[in-house]
């Protein structure tokens, strides 16, 4: 396999900024029972912008994700989405996004292009529109002979760069990735970025979790989430100043150490 | 039109790819239609009756010899006490309870009209509901005897009338697998339409895909459609594999239209394929699904009227199978196949399933959450 991208040096993240707010949450809860997933997080995301949202495992950034989807109704707080309420304009903002969940959500019995061709079809797109796309993202993906293979034949990370193309196939303003390099090799991670960098280029605002902190350098603005709660935001290298870190893991372990959830407290165990 | 266009052919993709889906289409039907009937079958033949006899008349007698040349029964005790037959069912001597009241003949010659009483011992139901039936289209049989012979005496009202419980029971026959066939191919068909749909919803659910299509604007209408139509062709397909196999094995021909059958099939599993929806809104994963599935079709099965008569049942079963689409089907699929009536015969029923369809279905859209 090889790389899906000439540009394989991840240096510069788009910064994005002036040209205005795709995403803005404010005091964003979501409660399961009397547990709070969420809790008041507020924050912006630019267009173009490469957006970070790390946090360990149980911090809450699927939840977060979801609401800003429009796939879970927030208990209180306020959200828009590609300038529409996550409340009452759900269905208007799933238009206008493309969304990669942490579970796999391809069809294991449908081959590649016919996963394509669905997602595609449903999103409204045309025959020509499709067919013309799909030859373009095989050969971009290097998976013209897999074409007309089951989903479940591909290893693992060619299925995650797939599921990230079928995610962008109806050229959404805003993707959301949550966790899109779980378990991948680092030279499929490596290629997966540079995926991503090339769909920022073409003006798709990229909003991705990830407990990989070495990923977050990649990102034009970073925010950590902890017990719920947003702890720290910013560019990376003004995060790394602030704590006087000298890498994105240092950042995140001092911000972790104050968590109170087992789960995402992995330095309470070593 | 072309979401769903998108959607169905994706569905029927997967089910022909499906092997355990196509299994259970082409095997299940083979296994129930062959083996259920004969293995309920072995011991109809020998159906234990006490007849308590208050009239000891000739008609009496007439009726009594007619029930026990059947070959069917055989006659355990003939008493004038009803405690004596009772304590033969108490000991299981007997599986039925014929009563003979005591103004019988007298009733018949002058008011054309009997009562008789029966009573089956509830521990061996199949046997004691399928005897009772038996038992019903002899003295149907015979009260067509008695008004034969009467018909030479001119008379103001030559139709006599013996009655038992209403009945639409109607095997001339008499064979055991005309009577049961059409039910199972009923059940069959309730249980392939409700379970598929549920399990194939729930898997989308257990393996994420519902959400990554929930994520999309696809319309709730859409998404129930796409799954309705593949699984309710589906049913099709199973209800003729079965009606197939209930002709060329058991040679089961229906006396009424075939036409009238499938078109109350095909809106009966719109009701079924809306029980399978409305299951997979409130079941997580496969397990849920099977065992309220399992649950729902214990209790479709046992009170459908399939092995128990439901005249044969109490009062509060009676009316739960009010609410069984199953026992529609089945007493419209008997009518059909064994008494060849028409669509004007079924029209309540067909409406009441077709109610059930309305309401299963949209309360399982109402139900179905793009958004939790
Ligand atoms: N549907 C739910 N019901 C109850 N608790 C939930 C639900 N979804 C998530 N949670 C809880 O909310 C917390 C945050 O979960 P999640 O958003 O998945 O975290 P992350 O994606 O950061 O790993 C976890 O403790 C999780 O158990
Ligand atoms: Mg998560």
């Amino acid at each position: 396999m090889s790389s899906t991208s000439n540009k394989n040096i991840l240096n510069t993240p788009p910064t994005g900024g002036e040209r205005g707010t795709v995403i803005k949450a404010d005091k964003l809860t979501k409660r399961f029972g009397d547990f709070t997933a969420v809790d008041q997080i507020s924050f912006e995301v630019n267009k173009g912008e490469i957006f970070g949202f790390l946090g360990a495992n149980g911090a809450g950034k699927t939840t977060a994700m979801r609401m800003l989807c429009g796939l879970s109704l927030p208990t209180s707080g306020t959200g828009r989405v590609a300038g529409f309420d996550v409340y009452k304009e759900n269905e208007k903002i799933k238009r206008n996004i493309g969304y990669m969940s942490q579970k796999f959500s391809l069809y294991e019995d449908l081959t590649v292009k016919e996963n394509i061709r669905f997602y595609a079809g449903i999103y409204g797109k045309s025959d020509k529109f499709i067919k013309d796309k799909t030859e373009f993202i095989l050969k971009q993906l290097h998976m013209e002979n897999e074409a007309d293979k089951l989903v479940k034949a591909l290893p693992l990370g060619w299925r995650q760069k797939l599921a990230f193309s079928v995610a962008i196939f109806h050229e959404p303003q805003i993707v959301f990735l949550d966790e899109p390099t779980g378990g991948v090799d680092p030279v499929t991670r490596r290629e997966f970025w540079s995926m991503i960098y090339q769909a920022a280029e073409s003006g798709i605002t990229i909003f991705v979790t990830t407990h990989y902190m070495d990923e977050a350098e990649y990102c034009s603005r970073v925010s950590i989430m902890v017990d719920g709660r947003i702890d720290a935001l910013d560019t990376p290298s003004q995060l790394k100043k602030s704590y006087q870190a000298k890498s994105m893991d240092e950042v995140f372990l001092k911000l972790a150490r104050k968590a109170a959830r087992s789960e995402s407290n992995p330095t309470k165990t070593a | 039109m072309r979401t769903l266009k998108f959607l169905l052919q994706k569905e029927f993709r997967q089910i022909f790819r499906d092997s355990g889906i196509l299994r259970i289409i082409f095997i299940l039907p083979v296994i129930q239609l062959l083996i259920l009937p004969w293995a309920a079958d072995y011991e109809i033949k020998n159906i234990k009756l006490a007849v308590v006899d208050h009239d000891h008349s000739d008609y009496s007698r007439q009726l009594i010899n007619k029930v026990t040349a059947s070959g069917y029964f055989i006659l355990t005790d003939y008493t004038s006490f009803y405690d004596d037959a009772m304590r033969q069912i108490e000991h299981d001597k007997a599986d039925l309870i014929l009563e003979i009241p005591m103004s019988f003949e007298k009733d018949l010659v002058k008011e054309d009209k009997a009562k008789l009483f029966l009573a089956v011992n509830a521990i061996n139901g199949v046997k004691a509901g399928l005897g009772s039936a038996y038992l019903r289209s002899i003295i149907q049989d015979y009260n067509g005897e008695v008004r034969l012979n009467w018909i030479q005496f001119p008379r103001f009202n030559p139709e006599t009338n013996i009655e038992v419980v209403s009945s639409n029971w109607f095997n001339p026959l008499m064979n055991y697998k005309f009577f049961m066939v059409p039910g199972i191919l009923v059940l069959l068909l309730t249980m392939v339409g409700s379970n598929l749909t549920a399990i194939n919803i729930v898997k989308e659910k257990e393996i994420g895909t519902i959400e990554q299509i929930n994520v999309t604007p696809i319309k709730k209408y859409h998404f129930v459609l796409g799954k309705l139509i593949p699984f309710w062709a589906l049913g099709l397909l199973v209800f003729s594999i079965g009606f197939t196999i209930a002709w060329l094995v058991y040679g089961i021909v229906p006396a009424g239209s075939l036409l009238t059958i499938y078109f109350f099939a095909a809106i009966y599993l719109l009701a079924v394929l809306g029980l399978g929806l409305l299951i997979s809104t409130y079941a997580n994963n496969q397990q849920q699904s099977m065992l309220i599935s399992f649950f729902i079709m214990m209790v479709f099965v046992l009170l459908g009227g399939l092995y128990t008569s439901i005249d044969s049942m109490p009062g509060w079963a009676k009316i739960i199978t009010k609410f069984n689409p199953v026992s529609y089907f089945i007493e419209v699929i008997r009518m059909v196949v064994l008494k060849g009536s028409g669509l004007s015969d079924i029209k309540y029923q067909l409406l009441t399933i077709f109610g059930f369809a309305v309401v299963l279905n949209s309360w399982a859209v109402i139900n179905y959450r793009k958004r939790s």
